[in-house]
């Protein structure tokens, strides 16, 4: 197995528990999680096609990998916002039990 | 690929597999912080020194933070008597190992990897912030937006709502 091999393997099984996470788990804050180590998953999956790809002196792959993490940085502000919002809308951050859309 | 290189692999995973099956929500953050921390060992040993310290001030450092914070603002810290999962969660477990699956065979049989480990690019952080301040600097500024956007919309959401309209004592 060659290292790109053995990094996208890691990065695979990563991205396999954070997304079993996000999908079975009930608590709002525990889907973000899984949610963060999926995002985990692909700036890892970027680092090691910069570093065994072609061409890395041109730093395509960190450079995405730097705005990937800028992003995944304000989406967790963002969602973290929502759960604190719906649980004070709600008294409740079990997944299922917020069904409505309505307020 | 040096063994450590796969010890730091495992300790993430194990790390990662804590944080979404354990019953305590902190537990869970401290064990999702060991996942971060391992990622970033991962960066480091593949020679992206700045995304791994990035990582470390990023994930850890704030993150983290902010979902501790939310744990307590919620009033989650105790472990749940019910349980954790949701209803249908063997359809998720299901469809998780066939991602799972699906992805594996796509690296292991793919052609498209190189077989020879080539030499270690510079990444230096003068390198970076030339890149960042000629190349990619419409971009820079872009995400410069989207941070101030998502703070400003993060703390209008999370604010209390006016309590003009609602006579049933909610807060």
């Amino acid at each position: 197995m060659t290292p790109l091999q053995t990094c996208l393997l890691i990065s695979a099984l990563l991205f396999s528990v954070g997304f079993a996470g996000a999908v079975t788990r009930r608590h709002a804050i525990l889907v973000l999680i899984g949610i963060e180590l999926m995002l985990n998953a692909a700036n890892l999956n970027l680092i090691a096609f910069w570093r065994f790809g072609a061409h890395p002196e041109a730093l395509n792959g960190f450079i995405f990998a730097l705005f990937s993490m800028a992003l995944a940085a304000a989406e967790a502000a963002v969602g973290l916002a929502l759960v604190i919002a719906i649980y004070r809308h709600k008294k409740t951050s079990n997944l299922d039990e917020v069904k409505e859309l309505k307020g | 690929m040096s063994p450590f290189f796969i010890i730091t692999g495992i300790v993430t995973l194990l790390g990662a597999v804590f944080a979404m099956s354990l019953r305590n929500l902190v537990h869970c953050a401290l064990a999702m912080a060991i996942a971060f921390a391992g990622v970033a060992a991962l960066f480091l040993q593949l020679g992206a020194e700045f995304v791994g310290f990035a990582q470390i001030l990023i994930y850890i450092g704030a993150i983290a933070i902010l979902i501790v914070f939310a744990i307590l603002l919620t009033r989650s810290g105790e472990s749940p008597d019910k349980s954790v999962l949701t209803s249908g969660w063997w359809a998720g477990i299901a469809v998780t190992a066939m991602v799972f699956t699906i992805l594996g065979w796509a690296v292991l049989s793919s052609s498209a990897v190189p077989k020879e480990l080539p030499a270690a690019p510079a990444a230096s952080v003068k390198n970076v912030g030339d890149l960042l301040m000629t190349k990619y600097v419409l971009p820079l500024e872009i995400v410069a937006l989207v941070l101030t956007a998502a703070m400003i919309g993060a703390v209008l959401i999370a604010l209390k709502e006016d309590n003009k309209d609602n006579a049933g004592g909610q807060p």
